[in-house]
């Protein structure tokens, strides 16, 4: 197991690499840089800039420095909030993006897992249907509709939550971001959830259970669900790797500190370096989860074995 | 020899006879196609018979709420009348309604234009403004006015455009956006997998890997650097999302175009000597359709909610022009104030979303009924 888990990490690096190289390289194709914004900026002080920040170099050098200094854990500064490192932002915002996407997909994983399971212990039943209205309107109704409606009926109507922003992390803050986070996650899982129960409670070890008089419970959580969760594990990994680094949307609409909106404002800004990181962030993100996701197979379904 | 008279032979029913019945079966998504059909003539025909055109400004209404009745509102003529006749800088001595017709006196201590009838026009509550009635030192005047009357159904926005119109307009910038980068991914994705899954080998290898890589890259840095490539461009935009969803595409037609070829009747169809093309036509291509049909039904969607996106974050189609997105995301910024530019183009959005969903499912239900 452990060699699997090292080999992985060590395949890991070229697909990081070929990530950060096809990023680096679309991203200064892009017409436009960093210091072309500010408009009247005296030309020597541009150059001075850009002389600082090593843009006067041709590209191949200014390539290698970047992946040097990536290598040595320096993300560089950020361009268009000079007072900041790159790693710096990341370290603010990216606890915040955590916490709501983590709690997020915590709650989608257990309300979506519950909610699938007893739409496949009453299939065709009102309770099937109602979960799977719930899973329709949760996966079509998209994050920037849902967001709005939320503050306009919980937070302006009813004024039981405020509109936006962090609040340093009050409870009442997070609410909105992570439920309107959550909603489509669960949809998934519960849809997920409910097709491969069906399936799991088909099998034949399940009618040996029953047949020697097992309870209900004892059935479904303990037999059945360890085969029915394969589907969701797939599915929670590179969710996992999306909640975690951050949603543009929402964080735009409730006015979050996270690390997703550097994504549009770098790329718009030519803000290289921001964006640069933000790319590595989600890859290595990626990367971690589908990791774990295959490491977890292993766990749940013993005849998964990495030798 | 003897007439025999056959039984007329059984018809056989085509696969896509079949998948029709099946479709005609399944109540949520007929409803889906004829609730898309609606939207569709709705947002296409719709804008030429609403009373307004989707850039007229109305000044005099800006974020007046949805009503079925006529604008203006009885008590909205007397503040319309002061401010009309505070812009001709002349005085109002009063003014009276009668039959739908308006009469505004004005007086002033040197002689009357007459041509101060036009700031009454200006105003978007009155029209034809003529004089009535004038004294003989032309110190007083009377003028006379018809109130138009305007509808505004789902209200105006924050400049006093009518969002009935700009809701429809909008629709048909969503809509038409989703089929053609539905069909641009779809193209592209169908002509790279089968190329793929047909060529083999070491082609095939290289090929996916390079799915692979751009699937590992995070999807919006693809989208926003497409779109900072191109431009705020209407045509580009949809281009560009369109050639960003067509890996799912490729992937699914390289699988079918694996198994395809392995396919007894592939290969008997080869042993016998018919051309490649002729392989493709009869056995590839109807092979092929029900996994593109389904896959581009429930790609439209995706493309509708990724335009929306881009234009929430102000990246997608730019004003004048309007997509749900960009109504969407005015309405978010007015939720205070004016519920309405928010809840209307979201009942759009959505409901065509679902529509669109159902539509998709039942297609895969028809087409190919294992997956059940």
């Amino acid at each position: 197991m452990l060699r699997y888990v090292l080999r992985r990490l060590l395949t890991a690096i070229p697909t990081l690499f070929v990530i950060v190289t096809i990023s680096f390289f679309l991203m200064r194709a892009a017409p436009g840089g960093p210091f072309n914004q500010e408009k009247g900026l005296n030309p020597v002080i541009k150059a001075n800039l850009e002389r600082v920040f090593h843009l006067d170099q041709p590209l191949w050098k200014q390539y290698l420095l970047y992946l040097n200094n990536l290598i040595h854990g320096d993300f560089g500064p950020s361009y268009n909030l000079p007072d900041f490192t790159v790693a710096e932002l990341f370290a603010d915002s990216l606890p915040i993006s955590i916490q709501l996407g983590g709690s997020a997909l915590v709650l989608a994983l257990l309300l979506g897992g519950i909610l699938g399971i007893i739409a496949a212990l009453h299939q065709n039943k009102p309770a099937d249907y109602a979960v799977i209205a719930t899973a329709t309107a949760g996966s079509t109704v998209p994050t920037f509709v849902i967001a709005p409606l939320f503050q306009l009926f919980f937070a302006l109507t009813l004024k039981w939550f405020p509109v936006g922003g962090w609040g340093d992390g009050a409870l009442v803050n997070k609410v909105g971001p992570v439920l309107t986070l959550m909603l489509p996650q669960l949809a998934i899982v519960a849809r997920l959830m409910r097709g491969s129960m069906i399936e799991s409670l088909r099998s034949h070890h399940i009618r040996t259970a029953r047949a020697l008089g097992l309870s209900d419970y004892s059935v479904v959580i303990r037999h059945a669900l360890r085969g029915a969760l394969l589907p969701i594990i797939s599915y929670a990994g590179p969710a996992a790797a999306a909640l975690l680094t951050g949603s543009i949307i929402v964080e735009t609409i409730f006015s979050i500190p996270g690390v997703g909106r550097y994504f549009v404002e770098g790329a718009l800004n030519r803000d290289y370096t921001l964006v640069m990181g933000t790319v590595v962030v989600i890859a290595v993100f990626t990367i971690v989860f589908n990791l774990i996701v295959d490491i977890l197979y292993a766990v749940v379904d013993p005849r998964v074995r990495y030798d | 020899m003897t007439d025999v008279s056959l039984p007329a032979a059984a018809r056989g029913r085509s696969l896509w006879a079949d998948a029709w019945n099946r479709l005609k079966a399944n109540k949520a998504a007929m409803a889906g196609i004829w609730y898309l059909a609606f939207m569709a003539v709705l947002c296409i025909v719709g804008p030429w018979f609403t009373p307004h055109d989707f850039t007229t400004i109305y000044q005099d209404y800006t974020r007046v709420p949805p009503s079925l009745e006529a604008y203006p509102r009885p008590d909205a003529i007397g503040p319309a009348v002061k401010d009309a006749v505070k812009r001709s800088r002349l005085d109002l001595a009063g003014w009276e309604e009668k039959d739908g017709k308006i009469f505004i006196t004005v007086t002033s201590v040197r002689p009357i234009d007459e041509r101060v009838t036009r700031y009454i026009d200006r105003s978007d509550v009155f029209r034809n403004a003529q004089v009535a009635d004038k004294s003989a030192d032309g110190l007083r005047m009377t003028m006379s006015a018809d109130i138009r009357h305007e509808y505004f159904f789902f209200g105006t926005d924050n400049i006093g455009r009518d969002l009935l119109t700009r809701t429809l307009t909008a629709g048909r910038v969503s809509l038409a956006i989703g089929l053609l980068a539905g069909i641009v991914a779809v193209a592209i994705g169908v002509l790279y997998g089968a190329i793929a899954g047909f060529a083999g080998g070491r082609t095939d290898e290289i090929m996916m890997r390079i799915v692979d890589i751009l699937y590992s890259l995070p999807f919006i840095f693809f989208v926003i650097m497409l779109v900072v490539f191109f431009g705020r461009n209407f045509v580009f935009m949809f281009l560009a999302v369109g050639a960003v969803l067509w890996l799912d595409m490729a992937r699914i037609v390289r699988g079918q175009a694996l198994s395809l070829k392995r396919q007894e009747y592939v290969q008997a169809a080869e042993a016998l000597g018919v051309s490649p093309g002729g392989v493709l036509l009869r056995h590839v291509v109807p092979n092929l359709l029900g996994p593109v049909v389904i896959y581009m039904t429930l790609l439209v969607p995706q493309v509708i909610i990724l335009e929306s996106f881009l234009s929430f974050l102000g990246l997608g189609v730019q004003e004048p022009m309007s997509s749900w997105g960009v109504l969407i995301s005015q309405g978010a910024k007015n939720i205070p104030g004016a519920t309405w530019l928010l809840v209307f183009p979201s009942f759009f959005l959505t409901t065509t979303l679902f529509a669109l969903n159902f539509i998709g499912d039942g297609l895969r239900d028809a087409l190919d009924p294992k997956d059940r």
